[in-house]
């Protein structure tokens, strides 16, 4: 390994560059033991007798089903937070300083609150008893009250609630990037409102639409809290399972073969979307 | 940054965005506000509109050992990470934005991974060592194993903080006569000191709220969000809403804190 330090002056180099390598092997210990090694060990797990554990994960109809559900609901999640998130990160991209500040807090406060405490609170929400359903009778709409919690429903409104903010920040960041004067001179020249979002800022904030979707995508597949509670063990997810193998069944070869099957299908999807808008940009 | 120019003349089409993100942050804040009420209620359900006013499910959070130990246990873990993840981040960020060394992008990729990697896998794999090892239940564990979470956001935002750093700055104070460790006390500290705010904020908050690893490896000794989910699971009494309720004034209040710490500091330096 070389240490090279480049262009520093001679007086200051010895405290600017103490060992730049050396500087990284604490995190670099910390990392092989509690992340890198772990892995492997459970990986090797799913290995033991062959390829079995793995015919099993993706032969047998319910942990495919069960994979493919998981896909659905991170593609929906993905996809509302999108068409909620854009609006959002383009008033705030587009208003006064004053309003921008407003309309961050109410961005940020709950990203900064637990997923736990939001799930919960949107338990008490969709309950039986709950707010939605007290007023849906109250104001006569309905006699018997929904039943909202426990379903697929609920786990995608929980779930959009706490991926929105992953959306909007990288989409705001691309949309104020922007040369205020490009929509300023396409509506001089007569172009719609909609010619203006389309033309302009949609092509040129593509960056930050690819990096919000990937993220939202990304960690939709790995879902537990939400869909744990909120789905009432009635919509399963891929993450649901790898937990039931562990601390029901003990069945670790098996858990571990789904956690591989996990990792690759996040990886490969993380890997796809940058690719696509790699390939965009340079075209 | 926008221009003023954009917003020029308000049409139907502004107004019509206004009120679908007026919708949309309504919907971001109702589980945050609907849990005030609820903590306050004097029933024993989580109905709607509570019954009366009560503080009995704060004095419930107060009197029960169990739930007490537990953020006590969080606090302590949540420092522990904070403070571990800061003693290994600085170097590591220091290293990667100033060193030129072979490996160095790879180590950059390779310190976000454990935000990519489905934490359930992180989990599962972090308690099969743990328990050949022994370490279950043992609260270092939880903050060693929460340090590699948090890890990433650390260096995520002390990078941005080093690389928009202006190293002649240091220069100039060396230049001056100020030695090393001068230098580094009077002009690098002061100018990273938002970024390392931010970052021990979101260190402590990474492991402060995180529940799937502390679910399988605290153990009996349950951190706050373990104590809480079992109570979600097991009981449905408006305790869990107190508890949730003072962590959002408490989450308001550091970030109150944190725009108020950052003021001091950046402004007369940027312009």
């Amino acid at each position: 390994m070389t240490l090279a330090s480049t262009t520093a002056p001679v007086a200051s180099r010895a405290w600017l560059r103490p060992g730049p390598f050396a500087l990284t092997l604490p995190a670099l210990l910390l990392l092989t033991l509690l992340f890198m090694l772990p892995l492997v060990r459970l990986f090797s797990l799913s290995f033991t007798g062959g390829f079995g554990w793995y015919e099993k994960a993706l032969t047998g109809g319910l942990y495919t089903v069960i994979l493919y559900r998981t896909f659905e609901i991170a593609g929906i999640v993905t996809f509302f937070s999108f068409v909620i998130g854009y609006p959002v990160a383009f008033l705030l991209a587009t208003t006064t300083p004053k309003w921008r500040a407003i309309g961050f807090a109410f961005v940020m406060l709950p990203l900064w609150t637990s997923v736990l405490v939001r799930t919960y609170a949107w338990m008490v929400l969709l309950g039986r008893n709950g707010i939605i359903n007290r007023m849906l009778i109250d104001s006569g709409l309905l006699d018997t009250p929904l039943s909202l919690l426990n379903s697929r429903l609920a786990v995608i409104l929980g779930m959009v609630h706490v991926m929105l903010p992953f959306m909007i920040l990288p989409i705001y960041s691309a949309l104020t990037r922007i040369d205020p004067d490009l929509p300023t001179a396409a509506r001089g020249l007569g172009a719609s409102a909609l010619r203006i979002l389309t033309t302009i800022y949609l092509p040129l904030s593509l960056r930050g639409i690819v990096a919000g979707v990937t993220l939202v995508f990304v960690v939709s597949l790995g879902f537990y809290i939400t869909p744990a509670l909120l789905g009432g063990g009635k919509v399963m997810m891929y993450a649901m399972v790898i937990e039931q193998q562990v601390r029901e069944f003990l069945a670790w070869n098996f858990a571990g073969a789904l956690s591989v099957i996990l990792l690759a299908v996040t990886l490969v999807m993380f890997w796809l979307l940058n690719q696509g808008v790699a390939r965009h940009l340079r075209d | 940054m926008s221009g003023p120019g954009r917003r020029r003349g308000a049409g139907a089409g502004r107004i019509l965005l206004r009120f679908v993100c007026g919708l949309i942050f309504a919907f971001l804040m109702l589980p945050l506000v609907v849990l005030f009420p609820i903590s306050f209620s004097s029933g024993s359900y989580l109905r709607f509109p509570p019954p009366g006013f009560s503080l009995r499910w704060y004095a419930r959070y107060f009197d029960d050992p169990t739930w007490i130990d537990a953020t006590w246990r969080s606090l302590q873990v949540g420092t522990a990470t904070t403070v571990l993840a800061l003693l290994i981040g600085i170097p590591l960020a220091f290293g990667l934005a100033r060193g030129r060394f072979r490996g160095r992008s790879v180590i950059e990729n390779g310190i976000s991974a454990p935000i990519i990697v489905p934490h359930i896998v992180i989990s599962i794999a972090i308690y099969g060592l743990f328990s050949k090892l022994g370490l279950i239940g043992e609260w270092y564990g939880i903050a060693v194993a929460h340090t590699v979470l948090a890890l990433p956001f650390v260096v995520i935002v002390l990078l941005s903080g080093l690389r928009d750093f202006d190293t002649s700055l240091e220069l100039a104070a060396r230049g001056l006569g100020a030695g090393p460790f001068e230098a580094a006390r009077t002009v690098t500290l002061p100018i990273l000191a938002p970024s390392v705010y931010s970052a021990a904020f979101l260190a402590f908050i990474t492991s402060f709220d995180e529940l799937v690893v502390a679910m399988f490896i605290s153990g009996a000794n349950m951190t706050l969000p373990k104590k809480m989910f079992d109570s979600i699971m097991s009981e449905i009494e408006p305790t869990v809403a107190a508890v949730s309720a003072m962590q959002i004034v408490l989450i308001s209040a550091l970030l109150l804190l944190g725009t108020w710490l950052r003021r001091p500091v950046t402004a007369p330096l940027v312009r």
